[in-house]
């Protein structure tokens, strides 16, 4: 693998870029691996990057129907926070987060992680509440959150509206350690990393079955043939009901449309993350200078990566009245994913009725900023076939055992 | 040198001169001009900057794929950044100021980036700035932020002022595009009586038709386009919308129509954006087809611009982009615009043809019109900088690609063919299928976006669909990069996307790093993320990937389409939902005496409640307390009229409700109230309050105000989707009472004195017992039921009387000093009381029985929501928090949230707790701080010594007490 530095890209620049290596190897799958992962987004191929890194699991595939990180780790509003409610949430948004601050430097590959802060309004009594509780938790976490006044929430956001009239802005809930990355990299930094570890990424692979001997997986069933596999890892959010059809089990999963839009792109005019949950919406300012929006989930399930329309009335109306000068700018583009919501809305991070399989799913609206993470909670459950302390609280089976890890109090709509 | 020509010009009127100005420069076009057209009249070339590397940029299209001229239009509230030159009217007094750029247009400094274009290929970033890791954060981005956007941002501190507006409409047919196929397939569908709206975003009609001067059904274009909008404008059956574009196309004929109304008369009084929202039956697209651009080295420069775009300007505003203007194409259209050139006067120096034999009719009129055609030639490269000088020819598939001829010329236009408007097609999943003779994607028929029947809902006609009236044109040759044995340095100059700097060379760069996705390709190179999403890059873009991957377009496929087609503005998708009603607000029948009254407010859901009523020098926390004391010592008035209301009727209610609550329902006995929970199937409390019997058949359930809307949802749900064959009904009387809790040891003295016509004596009317009858003469129902501890009435009353009502108990209760109090005094008052509050003690992870109302649920009952889920094995744990009251030793009022701390951590390495504060105050009545919590174990915990967190960071000891703080004995409520 070619280190990428500013040298290399001089050197490069000398001889027409055409010393570049290819950033993933695109190899025919191989008959056998000792872990087969079903999904090539963030969570998948995080999963097998620290299955290569902290246990030297290397005969890997990573089998992509699509194009790699073209699920919701594409399509996602980029927001990294940790500042959850519940001391599972917290530990593994939190273990993220940390990761995220160096993913950069980890994968050799700029993720773009931007620590700009992420700021969420408290806009009523009940939310100014709500978000003290979260601060006190969040001390006890280890997670550095501040509740902070109307003033200081205008310091850091000029363009915003705090007065109202309707909710006007009576404190927040700041992480400054909190921020965004660009998605797309993330995906990609991982892709390439995984390759050089010498795992296969294979893209336009779909799996049609999951093949089991006497309780233990055997192979997965593709569209490029029978790939036989040790363990398997299901890590493909939007369809995971779907996988683990084949499989033979079933989840307590809906998968819903969640849509996104941007603006055109415009001057600096926000440095930090703003999400405002009693108006429903969130906002940032890409690098690139776009105002990234986005809000609630459709109320209803389908797998159409479209979503309603008013849907995203309801969330430019509410920044409308957080950020005014929206009113002039224009909406250039909006897109929807399909998340997958579990009764909690926390993930589900498990073993499964199906021996040596394990799955990753859940994320609902919240996956991206999990990735790290969640990689490696899920390699550590797959190397150890037991989940570690990350991942212990998120087993699928909670529902049954009345273990339910819910956020809606502090996570409101908008992960 | 752009110019005005002498004659013609079919849009404007040369009668009326509109003066605007441009980067403060004063200059002068005509009423019907759009901007575009009058920068380039004014022989304004260069109009902006590109996003990466700063290069100067002039008007490449004639309309809404313009990816360059974009400008900032307007003053203060009436700003806008990043408008189209090419869609925006002009008109008297416009100001437009260009963008990207520092200190200015002619000199940027960020321009050095183009200087450097070596070191800045497709991705740089994604493999440098990566160490020292702070650099990023404090440097690298900062500047990155600071040289990418566009235009400025709108001012921040004032309020857009225009106002924008939203309609539904319904139609058999709506057609997007005015064109001929537009007004054919809108008169076809109008004729057979169907309900049409059409639209056209230009605000005229006709589309290539009227510019090229072709003939229809044996009439001149311009003729027969004008009899047919006026034959369509006065049919009943059919809305015709000029300056209206189909932005977006979704499931079920749900399609966005934006129409710009006034953008062209600001100040007018009229909404600025109009935003139609159509449920259509079927959709028909007529939105025409976009020619390409083509690849070749310098095609950025301004003055380069689109063959079909030069014909636009000079047919339509009489303007040419330069005095000598030549071509370059790979088609027969191109030659139109050579002669549409020629015949008002304006030298074509060469059509250059990179077909090796050019044989079709038009070339055979432009030769006989004298236009030298140079066959099997290429522009090598564009000479110039600000604008063109001249170009640089060579054969377009032989001789390594050697200069055969320098052309001198100030402006360039070229012709790469045409690609169909399909964006309306594939919003809905409408598919594409590739056509090799046209070079061009074309919606596949066979695979249409389907609607809810199954049946596809949109139709491509006309040129959308890949059809063009090109009879006696020879075929076009595809041509994807010119000369096709473009050298890397001329790759490395070849834009396909103008706006966001990407060039052939760094798609080629992104193919050989193994992002071969189309989708890669896009996200790697930015190729088509800029403002006009790819309209004129991404067929080049993917055929430039395609030879590099050495496939075939159509298995590297596009990229998808999204809507808006072209971008709406954000004043539009809000509507006139802004300000003060931006969402419902819901006010009592008595808002506008609180409001008199100086209430400071808290939203509750939709509604409005006063927290407190402070007086002239008062705090907060100083009215709270005023009018705590006053009812804990006489009587106070609550406004309660939020809290939800609803009937549940029925043969079989009383099963309904024992189903609903976790209480038995069925057995309260008509006159009297039961306070109930609401669980949801995992057993967890999601609301409470005091149901009344009001007949066998009929109860009456209150909610939380909060919880009103949600509660009728949850219950219909039930009702329609489960037990749809239950002989229930259910609906929400919120709105139509007002409900006044008359509260204090004075209450009963208060009714009294205003009059009921019936026994307010406890022994006839005692706690948890309802009564009908009329108070004051007004038709009431009270309850005695108390969330404070006292003495208390709530009195419903029809909401028209609300006022009336409260007027009377006011007047009566003067004597008594009544005071009305608000919300936080209600919630202090009722955790003195030790009642739990929905939203504090609960938050969705707490059981009835962490809350110690056992009581409350029923043990004969075989079912109930939630029964099932309060018995999985976590919820029957011992170890679960349980609700306690808790004492600060010090009296200090605990904090919002506090936890109570473990020494030792968990696996997490977070903090271990044994319990948290969930609703804690300072109470006037015991004049110290109290609170409840929940506790591990607490229950059996009483008198212990607990840390919290305390405000400071620290810990403060609290003692686990009694959660009733206030006459646990019940004396004061049921006198």
């Amino acid at each position: 693998m070619t280190r990428y530095s500013a040298f290399a890209i001089a050197r490069e620049a000398m001889r027409q870029h055409t010393g570049w290596q290819k950033a993933w190897a695109s190899p025919e799958p191989k008959a056998h691996y000792d872990v087969v992962i079903v999904g090539a987004g963030g969570h998948g191929l995080a999963t097998a990057y620290y299955l290569g890194k902290n246990f030297g699991i290397t005969n890997v595939a990573i089998i992509e129907k699509g194009w790699l990180g073209g699920g919701n780790t594409g399509r996602n509003t980029t927001i990294i926070r940790s500042n959850y409610l519940q001391d599972p949430s917290a530990a593994i948004y939190e273990k993220a987060r940390s990761l995220y601050e160096t993913m950069s430097q980890d994968l050799n590959y700029n993720v773009m992680f931007s620590p700009r802060g992420v700021m969420m309004l408290a806009q009523t009594e009940h939310e100014v509440r709500g978000y003290k509780r979260t601060e006190m938790a969040n001390k006890l976490q280890g997670v550095e959150t501040r509740f902070i006044g109307p003033a200081e929430v205008k310091r850091l956001v000029p363009i915003m509206n705090i007065e109202g009239p309707r909710y006007p802005v009576l404190g927040a809930l700041w992480q400054a350690r909190g921020g965004t990355a660009r998605h797309d990299a993330v995906a990609w930094g991982y892709a390439r990393a995984c390759s050089a570890m010498g795992m296969h990424v294979i893209q336009n692979c779909e799996v049609i079955g999951v093949e089991s001997v006497g309780g233990q997986v055997s192979a997965v069933a593709t569209t490029k043939g029978t790939i036989g596999c040790n363990k398997l890892g299901i890590v493909v959010a939007g369809h995971s009901g779907h996988l683990a059809n084949m499989a033979g089990f079933r989840l307590p999963i809906e998968s819903v449309a969640l849509q996104a839009m941007v603006s055109e792109p415009i001057k600096p005019a926000m440095d930090v993350v703003v999400m405002a949950n009693t108006v429903h919406g969130y906002m940032s300012q890409s690098d690139k200078g776009e105002m990234v929006i986005g809000g609630g989930a459709d109320h209803f399930n389908n797998y159409t990566q479209r979503g309603s329309w008013q849907h995203i009335e309801e969330t430019v109306r509410a920044l409308i009245e957080t950020f005014p000068m929206l009113s002039r700018l224009k909406m250039l583009r909006q897109w929807g994913g399909i998340v997958d919501m579990t009764g909690d809305r926390s993930p589900i991070i498990s073993k499964t009725p199906l021996g040596n399989t394990f799955i990753n799913c859940g994320w609902g609206t919240g996956g991206f900023k999990a990735i790290p993470g969640s990689g490696w909670a899920m390699a550590e459950l797959i190397a150890k076939g037991e989940p570690g302390s990350l991942a212990r609280d998120f087993s699928m089976f909670r529902f049954r055992e009345g273990r339910f890890i819910d956020e809606s109090v502090a996570a409101g709509v908008a992960h | 040198m752009s110019h005005r020509l002498g004659t013609g010009g079919r849009l404007i009127d040369r009668a009326r001169p509109m003066d605007f100005t441009f980067n403060g420069k004063s200059m002068r076009g005509y009423a019907g001009d759009s901007l575009g057209a009058a920068l380039l009249g004014a022989g304004q070339v260069l109009v902006g900057r590109s996003f990466k590397y700063h290069r100067p940029r002039g008007i490449v299209a004639s309309g809404a794929e313009e990816p360059n001229a974009l400008v900032g239009l307007g003053e203060g509230q009436r700003f806008e950044p990043n408008q189209r030159v090419t869609t925006t009217e002009l008109f008297s007094g416009l100001k437009a100021v260009s963008q990207n750029h520092w200190p200015s247009l002619e000199f940027d400094v960020g321009a050095v980036n183009a200087k450097l274009w070596r070191f800045f290929p497709a991705g740089f970033y994604y493999k440098t700035f990566i160490s020292p890791r702070p650099l990023w954060k404090h440097v690298y981005e900062p500047i990155i932020r600071r040289s990418a956007g566009l235009g400025k941002a709108p001012d921040a501190e004032t309020r857009d002022a225009d106002r924008y507006e939203q309609l539904y409409a319904y139609c058999d047919v709506i057609v997007a595009g005015g064109g001929v196929a537009g007004l054919k397939a809108a008169r076809q569908a109008a004729d057979e009586g169907k309900r049409v709206i059409l639209t056209e975003q230009n605000p005229h009609f006709g589309g290539r038709a009227v510019v090229d001067g072709i003939e229809v059904e044996g009439q001149a274009a311009e003729d027969w386009v004008k009899a047919q909008v006026a034959a369509l404008q006065a049919m009943p059956n059919v809305t015709v919308l000029d300056r209206t574009m189909v932005s977006g196309v979704y499931d079920h004929g749900y399609v966005l129509a934006y129409q710009r109304v006034a953008d062209h008369t600001p100040g007018a009084e009229k909404p600025r954006h109009r935003l139609w929202r159509v449920r259509a039956g079927q959709v028909i697209s007529a939105t025409g087809a976009i020619e390409r651009p083509l690849s070749f080295a310098g095609n950025d420069i301004p003055g380069v611009m689109l063959a079909s775009a030069i014909r636009d300007f000079v047919v339509n505003y009489a303007v040419s982009p330069g005095k000598k203007v030549a071509i370059v194409t790979n088609n027969d259209d191109a030659y139109r615009t050579a002669l549409a050139l020629h015949a008002v006067g304006v030298t074509v120096p060469a059509v250059i043809d990179a077909r090796k034999e050019v044989t079709g009719d038009l070339p055979a009129k432009a030769r006989a019109a004298g236009i030298r055609v140079i066959e099997d030639c290429a522009v090598r490269y564009v000479e110039g900088g600000k604008s063109v000088t001249g170009v640089q020819l060579c054969r377009f598939n032989s001789d390594g690609g050697a200069v055969i001829e320098t052309l001198a010329c100030d402006a360039l236009g070229m012709s790469g063919g045409w690609s169909p408007v399909v964006h309306l097609w594939s919003h809905c999943g409408g598919k594409l299928t590739w056509d090799e003779g046209r070079a061009l994607f074309r919606p596949d028929a066979n695979r249409p976006p389907l609607g809810h029947d199954g049946q596809g809902f949109v139709t491509c006609v006309g040129a959308s669909n890949g059809e063009f009236d090109d009879e006696g044109e020879a075929a076009m040759l595809p041509v994807w990069l010119m000369p096709a044995q473009a050298s890397y340095e001329l790759r490395a100059k070849a834009w396909l996307d103008p706006q966001n700097d990407v060039k052939v060379s760094d798609v080629q760069l992104a193919a050989k790093e193994g992002y071969a996705s189309v989708e890669h390709t896009k996200r790697y190179t930015t190729l088509g993320m800029a403002t006009d999403q790819g309209k004129l890059s991404n067929i080049n873009g993917l055929a430039i990937l395609s030879d590099a991957l050495g496939q075939p377009i159509p298995q590297t496929g596009t990229t998808t389409f999204r809507p808006p087609y072209t971008p709406i503005s954000i004043g539009a998708i809000g509507g006139e939902a802004r300000g003060g009603i931006f969402q419902p607000l819901r006010k009592t029948p008595i808002y506008d005496w609180h409001m008199a009254q100086g209430a400071y407010w808290e939203p509750v859901g939709h509604w409005r409640r006063p927290y407190c009523y402070p007086k002239t020098g008062e705090t907060h926390g100083d009215a709270v307390k005023r009018e705590i004391n006053q009812v804990r010592k006489s009587v106070g008035l609550l406004d309660a009229s939020t809290l939800g209301k609803i009937i549940v009727k029925g043969p079989d209610a009383g099963r309904f409700m024992d189903m609903l609550y976790t209480n038995m329902m069925s057995n309260l006995k008509v006159g009297k109230c039961r306070y109930g929970l609401m669980c949801n199937e995992n057993g967890f409390l999601s609301d409470d309050g005091v149901v009344a019997r009001l007949s066998e058949d009929t109860f009456l359930c209150h909610t939380t105000s909060g919880g009103a809307d949600r509660i009728h949802g949850w219950m219909e749900d039930w009702l329609q989707c489960e037990w749809w064959d239950w002989k229930v009904h259910v609906v929400n009387l919120t709105e139509q009472y007002a409900q006044i809790a008359v509260v204090g040891p004075n209450a009963r003295k208060v009714i009294e004195k205003v009059g009921a016509d019936f026994d307010l004596s406890a022994e006839s009317f005692p706690f948890m017992d309802w009564k009908e009858g009329k108070i004051g003469g007004i038709e009431a129902r009270a309850f005695r039921i108390s969330f404070s501890g006292e003495l208390s009435y709530e009195i419903a009353v029809p909401a028209s009387k609300g006022q009336a009502f409260w007027d009377k108990l006011m007047a009566a209760g003067a004597e008594f000093g009544v005071m009305p109090y608000g919300t936080e005094a209600l919630h202090v008052m009722r955790a003195e009381k030790g009642f739990i509050m929905i939203g504090d003690e609960t938050d969705g992870t707490v059981i009835p029985q962490d809350l110690g109302l056992n009581w409350a649920i029923s043990k004969k009952k075989e079912d109930f929501l939630g029964k099932r889920g309060m018995e999985r094995e976590a919820m029957v744990s011992p170890d679960r928090w349980q609700l306690v009251g808790l004492e600060t030793l010090d009296g200090s009022v605990l904090p919002d949230g506090a936890l109570a701390p473990l020494p030792g951590k968990n696996d997490n390495g977070q903090q271990e707790t044994q319990g948290r504060v969930t609703s804690t105050y300072f109470s006037p009545t015991l004049g110290k701080g109290i609170a409840m919590g929940i506790v591990h174990n607490g229950p059996k915990r009483m008198g212990e010594v607990i840390q919290f967190q305390s405000a400071a960071g620290g810990t403060v000891a609290a003692r686990i007490v009694d959660p009733c703080f206030y006459d646990k004995a019940g004396e004061k409520q049921n006198v």
